[in-house]
């Protein structure tokens, strides 16, 4: 399994460094594409096929990036007054996970 | 890393995660090697599917005897009359559209050296891989007294289909005072919650037709999935309807008469039932046992990275046959391995980097329209095992609001409807 880097010390001194985007994706660089898509599988079980939801349970597909990060890490903190099942879900993932997710179901709205 | 490996790294996934049909890492190509997939429900159709669009060069061939799927989530709702029969079955031409080819034959036996599959039409399949999700089996012989012609009178339903439907007839057909007994196994079964949903859904039925009615849970266990949950939820929506009685409470049946409906405990209680339904121990499907990847529990010990089986190479396994705790045996975690299974199949076939092993859980139950429960886990391979990500993962809160109970009732009709359309859909 890729080492996946916890989002504490590396985190804070690339976000000096290059600023948070960059940061950001510094982080997400660590996960395979195969491996974010086993990962979005997950998501796609409740938010739909490749994330589009036809139900009560939002898309994630196109969705913004940066909203779509900031939603999950909500959750992940236990800030999201309206979540019910995401918040203990999202406590298993990761800075490098939430980032590679994001970026997966936003770059899912391009042809 | 170094700064242009991590390049390297971040333009490879962009491309992937860019190339939404089919991510440039599993597009690579691969010779025209064949995977035949056994079993068409959650675990193996979800493989099927994603291992063509991951790897389209593959020829991929899924055997299944049921030309419509009839899905065992949601066929407590059937029995509660909440949902229609015809809405719990699916058909296959949302995977033939995908280009996977489609059998309609039963799997009958596997010849491991000479990797092929005998199917019930008398023809042979050669196989490069073998994707085996069977489900479960029932145990004919662990309970004295219930074998298979004792099921058409205390039927299962624990496999959906004709079970399902004579055990919502017998409902039907009760006169309202009497006693539903379920008797339910210890562990490991398919769906834990299941049983308790079930109590749930016929006491839903029960408290609008047949309100004077009991339901009378036998169970040979302690502990059970979202138990405070279930007993504070049937306690709410019911009253007094559903009794549960324990392992310790001499709650473990080890003699059932059907002809009688009659069932005996362990401490010889004699329990007479109106309907009897009886959820005996269960096995891997039959065809895992023909294909030498069974341990002596019945079920198939598999490698956490891959679930490539541990006793056969070439043969892999998913689902509710596999031994893969601490994840359980539900639909949710089968659609999960069976992405997994694709994506590892789809590297090794086309010579590129295995997928980080990672799998997640989340189970509804209903316990009466409007009000929904959860448990959710998520987990990865880590040294060999398989582990649950601490800290993560549980159940729904106690003291939950009536709208957060309403909310996961929607989330569940959600999931049924998103997770079917990911496996037996017409595609995006």
């Amino acid at each position: 399994m890729v080492p996946i880097p916890s989002s504490g010390l590396c985190a804070v001194l690339l976000s000096l460094a290059l600023g948070p985007m960059q940061c950001a994706a510094a982080l997400a660089a660590e996960l395979s594409a195969p491996s974010v898509a086993v990962l979005a599988g997950g998501c796609a079980n409740c938010h739909g096929p490749d994330g589009l939801s036809s139900s009560a349970i939002p898309s994630l597909r196109g969705q913004d990036e940066a909203r779509l990060r900031a939603r999950m890490q909500d959750f992940r903190a236990g800030r999201a007054g309206d979540a019910t099942v995401m918040t203990r879900l999202m406590k298993a993932y990761d800075e490098a996970q939430i980032v590679a997710l994001a970026r997966w179901f936003a770059a899912e709205a391009r042809p | 890393m170094s700064g242009v490996s991590r390049r390297r790294a971040l333009a490879g996934l962009a491309a992937g995660a860019a190339g939404l049909a089919c991510p440039a890492v599993l597009r690579a190509g691969g010779a025209a090697a064949r995977v035949v997939v056994v079993g068409g429900g959650f675990g193996g159709a979800t493989a099927a599917r994603w291992l063509k669009r991951w790897a389209p060069a593959v020829q991929v061939t899924l055997v299944e005897p049921a030309e419509r799927f009839y899905t065992c989530p949601f066929s407590n709702l059937y029995l509660a009359g909440l949902r229609s029969w015809d809405s719990l079955g699916h058909g296959y031409d949302g995977l033939r559209a995908a280009g996977v080819e489609v059998i309609h034959a039963r799997a009958d036996d596997v010849d491991a050296a000479g990797r092929r599959l005998r199917l019930s039409t008398g023809q042979t399949l050669a196989w490069d891989r073998l994707v085996l999700s069977p489900g479960v089996d029932m145990r004919w012989d662990a309970l004295d007294g219930y074998d298979e012609a004792a099921a058409q009178l205390a039927p299962h339903a624990w496999k959906a289909g004709p079970q399902t439907q004579l055990l919502r007839r017998q409902m039907e057909a009760m006169e309202d005072g009497g006693t539903f007994v379920m008797v339910i196994p210890d562990n490991p079964f398919r769906c834990p919650p299941g049983p308790y949903e079930r109590a749930a859904m016929v006491a839903h039925y029960f408290s609008r037709h047949k309100p004077r009615s009991k339901i009378l849970l036998l169970d040979a266990k302690d502990n059970f999935s979202k138990k405070p949950l279930f007993l504070q939820g049937w306690k709410a929506l019911y009253g007094d309807m559903i009794e549960w009685v324990g392992l310790s409470d001499d709650g473990r049946v080890t003699r059932v008469d059907a002809r009688r409906r009659q069932v005996e405990t362990a401490f010889g209680q004699v329990h007479t039932a109106a309907v009897l339904n009886v959820i005996p121990p269960q096995k891997a499907g039959l065809i895992a046992e023909r294909a030498g990847v069974v341990d002596a529990s019945g079920w198939v010990p598999v490698k956490a990275e891959s679930f490539e089986t541990r006793q056969v190479a070439g043969i892999y396994a998913l689902g509710d046959a596999t031994l893969a705790a601490p994840m359980p045996k539900s639909a949710f975690v089968a659609n999960t391995q069976g992405r997994l299974v694709a994506a590892a199949l789809a590297a090794e076939l086309t010579g590129t980097a295995a997928p980080d092993a990672s799998f997640s859980n989340t189970c509804y139950s209903l316990i009466g329209p409007g009000y929904g429960i959860s448990v959710a886990g998520v987990y990865r391979a880590e040294g060999g095992q398989i582990v649950e990500v601490p800290g993560s993962g549980g159940v729904s809160p106690a003291d939950a609001s009536a709208a957060f109970r309403a909310a996961e009732a929607d989330y569940g009709e959600g999931w049924y409807g998103a997770i079917c359309a990911d496996i037996w859909g017409k595609g995006a």
